[in-house]
């Protein structure tokens, strides 16, 4: 950001970190100055390039509910349970993570209705420690399920991580077979369980239940796959095809079912709830 | 030829000497037996001091020991008509997982694991234990056949991960793992999984969401290999035995977390040394969980399954 927000910020009025993160912002893709209102206004799509943002809990669970849905409490989990210390403390960064969040970790839970459809939606951040899948995430998402397993309705999980959270070793890890218990049981209950991937999607949280939906929706552009392109690259030491692990290039080897613009995803989960009614009374 | 880690050199000095001592007992008639059996206890009790005192990262290198037992040797010592059955029927047949019928003390079972190789050209075959899409895919048909004829499920996990490359992300390696990982925790039957070696992140979950999980006394398990840990929070791969004692790898950590059940002896010097041994404890430990599991019937098991991993995180 440049000379207009350098005299900005020297303006006596207003805080300098509203001012340079809140009247403008730039698209990561194309660089073009977006008024901030108008960015948000388009669902945090650059209206110039189409470059799909990667978007908080709270603008996500409000742009696919209806208003008035139910927060669900955040989960209380064991905190730090390695003592994990890496060049910080792994309770400074979770510290640092929820200075600039409005939640506890990266995955929030509502429940309402999408257009008038019954539906549970639970968003990861990706803002959150990169959206990274501890013990917190996991039980967020169990907790999710466990509301659409009570409400008998459909289960939405918009997913974006890095991957496994490293700080919480093996335990992170074992959130992978734990998500899957619960998708297993939407399943058995015959509740429809829809996955939204977002950019990025990788590693542990990709290889479990972000791959596990009856319909796989992905946001255009966004990056998915399970292991990073730079492992891939000091692997197999070839040049990486364009636009590889990318939501149009998932699509087209058959592991999605739709790319849909983040203008259309709320009508069209509509849709795709209309088609998928719960299957038989519990 | 025993290959020593660093940390054995010590050990594989003694060792030079006791040979080199017993070939000259061997030609002349110097008597030196009495030095041989002083310098044999001397290593002997070195071996087991060393090992009992292993840092995380160390037992990291024994787990991933070029010697060490794999599948195969597992099969060649413990298990009676292996019958390997092939492919996933979509795409191919990956060799790093291999699956089929076996017998384990009279208990006809379906054995199921991944194969490291061990030499240049074994270890191209069997992509170093790295499996791909199909491969799991091979593993989740095996496991839905064992489910439909009541044959148990026994895993041998062994393996730094899936592969990472282009042509198993196009076919869908995550989607494979996934899916397998639903199949473990959908069996109408009992599933042992044990972690023999290097359990690596989801590529080894996929075969080890059990209702017991067993883990060999040097085996190492862990979310991410501590040089990946290392690279990604330290900023360099020399700090992976920084990010091993962190992160929590060993059989006695995961054990205290409850991650793990059961902790099955290796020899002294590590399953390297003595695989014979080592099947024959891993054989014993792995037929006395089934034969517990064997009284609890399909909705008790999938319960227990179940709940062991709901439990994780939960007060």
């Amino acid at each position: 950001m440049s000379w207009l927000n350098r005299v900005r910020n020297s303006l006596p009025f207003g805080s300098k970190r509203e001012t340079s993160d809140h009247l403008w912002t730039k698209c990561p893709n194309c660089s073009q100055m977006i008024f901030s209102k108008e960015y948000e206004e388009n669902l945090y799509v650059c209206p110039r390039c189409d470059y799909h943002g990667r978007i908080g809990a709270d603008a996500r669970l409000n742009q696919l509910l209806d208003a008035g849905y139910d927060l669900l409490a955040q989960p209380v989990v064991k905190e730090d349970p390695l003592k994990f210390r890496d060049s910080k403390r792994y309770t400074d960064r979770l510290k640092q993570a929820r200075a600039k969040s409005a939640h506890n970790d990266a995955f929030s839970v509502g429940a309402g209705t999408i257009e008038g459809r019954k539906a549970v939606v639970g968003v990861q951040d990706f803002m959150f420690m990169a959206g990274s899948m501890g013990m917190a995430v996991g039980e967020a998402f169990c907790q999710g399920a466990e509301r659409a397993l009570r409400d008998r309705s459909a289960y939405i999980v918009v997913t974006a991580a890095g991957g496994a959270r490293m700080q919480e070793g093996i335990l992170s890890l074992m959130q992978m077979p734990k998500a899957t218990v619960m998708t297993r049981r939407l399943r058995e209950a015959g509740l429809p369980y829809i996955v939204v991937l977002s950019d990025p999607t990788t590693g542990g949280v990709t290889a479990s239940y972000a791959m596990l939906g009856d319909v796989q929706i992905a946001e255009p552009g966004a990056l998915i796959g399970f292991a990073g392109q730079r492992v891939i690259q000091e692997t197999i030491r070839e040049q990486l095809p364009d636009g590889f692990q990318r939501a149009e290039y998932l699509h087209k080897h058959g592991m999605v079912d739709r790319v849909v613009h983040r203008k259309d995803l709320r009508s069209e989960l509509a849709t795709i709830l209309d088609y998928l009614q719960p299957a038989h009374a519990a | 030829m025993t290959s020593y880690l660093e940390f054995e050199k010590p050990v594989a000095a003694l060792e030079a000497r006791i040979a080199e001592l017993r070939a000259i007992a061997d030609n002349g008639d110097l008597d030196i037996a009495q030095e041989l059996q002083r310098l044999e206890r001397k290593s002997a009790d070195l071996l087991e001091t060393t090992y009992a005192n292993l840092s995380p990262w160390q037992k990291t290198q024994v787990a991933r020991h070029p010697q060490r037992p794999h599948f195969r040797d597992y099969v060649a010592e413990m298990f009676d008509d292996f019958m390997p059955l092939g492919g996933d029927r979509l795409y191919g047949e990956d060799e790093a997982i291999l699956g089929g019928f076996a017998t384990l003390n009279g208990r006809k079972v379906m054995l199921i694991g991944h194969e490291k190789g061990h030499d240049t050209q074994s270890r191209i075959r069997h992509n170093f234990g790295m499996g791909k899409p199909e491969g799991y895919r091979k593993a989740i048909r095996l496991m839905e056949l064992a489910g439909r004829f009541e044959l148990p499920v026994v895993t041998l996990v062994d393996t730094s991960g899936a592969f990472p490359g282009i042509e198993a992300e196009e076919r869908g390696q995550a989607e494979a793992i996934a899916r397998s990982t639903e199949a473990c925790l959908g069996l109408p039957v009992p599933m042992v999984a044990t972690i023999v070696g290097e359990g690596g992140s989801g590529g080894a979950v996929a075969l080890a969401s059990a209702e017991r999980v067993l883990m060999l006394e040097n085996a190492v398990y862990s979310v991410i290999s501590p040089e990946g840990c290392a690279s990604i929070l330290w900023r360099t791969g020399e700090k992976a035995p920084a990010a091993a004692e962190a992160m929590k790898v060993t059989a006695q950590d995961l054990a205290e977390l409850g991650v793990i059940d059961r902790i099955v002896k290796e020899p002294i010097g590590g399953a390297h040394r003595d695989p014979k041994t080592t099947a024959a404890n891993l054989s014993a430990a792995i037929s006395e969980e089934l034969d517990a599991l064997s009284q609890m019937d399909s909705g008790q098991l999938k319960l227990m399954r179940e709940e062991r991993f709901l439990a994780i995180g939960r007060f």
